[in-house]
């Protein structure tokens, strides 16, 4: 069997069609994962400790267990339960809430790496909590982690094909769809690999800018850390 | 409350602005304050001076609520600073709506400025007067501006704070802290952390202000000349107990504990 130009580029349209949806689908996972993440964060830092604990034990369970599982749970299994999605929404949901538990580990270390000073400062002017949150701290906590958050964009992006099992109609649901009907695989599926790839690749190099950028940043910060240790040496 | 009650206890609170009753406070097992008793006046400049690790930034930031005692009660205006009366009239520990309102009679300036480094000079003194005291953008530029000139600072409005010589930033850092207007500013050895060079103007500036300002005043330092300068009274701690306290002249020059001669001698040989 060899490469069909023919077939190749007449199927090409059909699959590349589904490109909207599958951005579609990225952009909206991505949307709950950054703001679940965000919830999930604070719920973590809560001082009522059943919260952060169990916070703590979704985020691991989530973690632990296969997408693909979780997306059966949430399509399959929570009807009986009477709770029922249609399949983009499931998709959504399970995806936005499987890499929401990843951003909220990103979120973690970026305001971790926000000194104690900062958090004193702002309760010495006074701020209420909510406003050191988003006037102090989280200005400072999330441009150093911007290119980790875009990272697991392209990792979100490249896991929807998973929801073909749901019957989503994206890249691979497609292909397979074309390759069943002429009994042909090899054109569609390596289609399906280039469009990841067209789609990939720009955006991974558009990250990497992003990530220079924040270096450049991230050195003048570590500047200060080092700057402040040396007055602390040269005072003890 | 009786009517002669009353009577004492607002003159009570018009005479004591802050007060520390017994205050101790534990890090672990170490004892870090072992019962302290202070009263400071409205207005009243107060140095703390003492050997490292004596306590002098404990107590300040006790009064700050970054730190909790471990027991004792810390007053402002007669008000405990920790506790609330309950309806039953007991004290119970204060919750952050309650420390919030205390707060805003409280300023600090930190040893290592602390500015907020995403937003310029200007925002780093206007923010809080609109936000967290309500007044119009206007007005809390005027205020800023006014500050940012009597610190000298007028032509760096638009500058970030990494922009700035550490001198200024702690400039900076006094100006985002008065014009909150509290009744106690408190100032953890704020020149500690310059180049020698740069800590001359940092101190003419907190000079300055106590001379003008009817803002209470506890000031951490090492500085003798600067404590002499500028307190009404200072206050020795050692190991974690108030050890001696007076004017300046009594303090400084007629030291009476063994101690604090012994501080102070240390002090000028260095
Ligand atoms: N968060 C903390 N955890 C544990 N120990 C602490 C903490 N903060 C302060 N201490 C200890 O408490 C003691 C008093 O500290 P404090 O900072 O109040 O002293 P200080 O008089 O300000 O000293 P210095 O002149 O060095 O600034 C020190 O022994 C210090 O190590
Ligand atoms: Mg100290």
């Amino acid at each position: 069997m060899t490469w069909d130009w023919n077939f190749a580029i007449e199927v090409f349209p059909e699959i590349a069609g589904a490109i909207w949806l599958v951005i579609g689908i990225t952009l909206g996972a991505y949307i709950v994962s950054l703001v679940f993440g965000l919830a999930l964060t604070f719920a973590r830092r809560s001082s009522f400790k059943p919260l952060a604990l169990a916070t703590y034990g979704f985020i691991e369970f989530v973690r632990s267990t296969p997408p693909l599982v979780q997306l059966f749970f949430v399509f399959f299994a929570l009807p009986s339960i009477g709770i029922s999605f249609d399949k983009y929404t499931a998709g959504i949901l399970t995806l936005g809430i499987h890499y929401s538990t990843y951003l909220s580990e990103v979120y973690r270390s970026g305001i971790e790496a926000v000194p104690k000073g900062q958090w004193e400062a702002a309760k010495a002017m006074n701020f209420s909590k909510m406003q050191t949150w988003f006037k102090v701290i989280l200005p400072q906590a999330l441009p150093p982690v911007i290119p980790m958050m875009g990272n697991y964009l392209l990792v979100l992006f490249k896991e929807t094909p998973i929801l073909m099992a749901i019957g989503v109609g994206e890249f691979l649901q497609e292909a397979q769809l074309i390759g069943a009907a002429n009994f042909k695989y090899l054109e569609p599926i390596t289609i399906v690999g280039l469009l990841f790839l067209l789609l990939s690749y720009p955006s991974a190099l558009l990250i990497n800018k992003l990530e220079k950028r924040s270096k450049r940043g991230f050195r003048s910060t570590k500047k200060a850390v080092k700057e402040m240790n040396e007055f602390e040496e040269l005072k003890g | 409350m009786g009517a002669i009650e009353k009577d004492l206890a607002s003159k009570d609170s018009l005479s004591t602005l802050v007060r520390y009753e017994n205050v101790t406070k534990r890090f672990g097992d170490i004892e870090v304050l072992k019962g302290v008793d202070l009263d400071i006046k409205p207005g009243e400049k107060v140095a703390l001076i003492g050997p490292s690790g004596s306590g002098k930034t404990t107590i300040i930031r006790m009064l700050m609520t970054l730190e909790k005692p471990t027991s004792g009660v810390i007053s402002m205006g007669g008000e405990p600073l920790w506790h609330k009366k309950s309806s039953s009239g007991k004290l119970v520990p204060a919750d952050e709506k309650h420390l919030r309102r205390m707060r805003s009679d409280i300023g600090m300036v930190f040893q290592h400025f602390n500015l907020f480094p995403h937003m310029s000079i200007l925002r780093n003194v206007t923010e809080a007067p609109i936000h967290v005291l309500g007044l119009s953008k206007e007005e809390a530029r005027e205020r800023a501006v006014d500050m940012l000139e009597k610190v000298g600072l007028g032509d760096k409005l638009d500058a970030y704070p990494e922009q700035l010589s550490g001198g200024q930033k702690q400039r900076v850092a006094i100006a985002r802290a008065v014009v909150m207007r509290p009744k106690v500013m408190l100032f953890d050895e704020v020149t500690s952390a310059l180049d020698p060079e740069l800590v001359g103007e940092v101190l003419e500036v907190i000079k300055d202000l106590a001379k003008e300002t009817d803002m209470a005043m506890i000031l951490v330092t090492h500085e003798m000349d600067f404590a002499r300068d500028v307190a009404d009274r200072i206050v020795f701690l050692h190991d974690g107990q108030i050890e001696e306290q007076g004017t300046p002249q009594e303090v400084l020059e007629n030291p009476s504990s063994e101690r604090l001669q012994a501080f102070l001698s240390r002090f000028l040989r260095n």
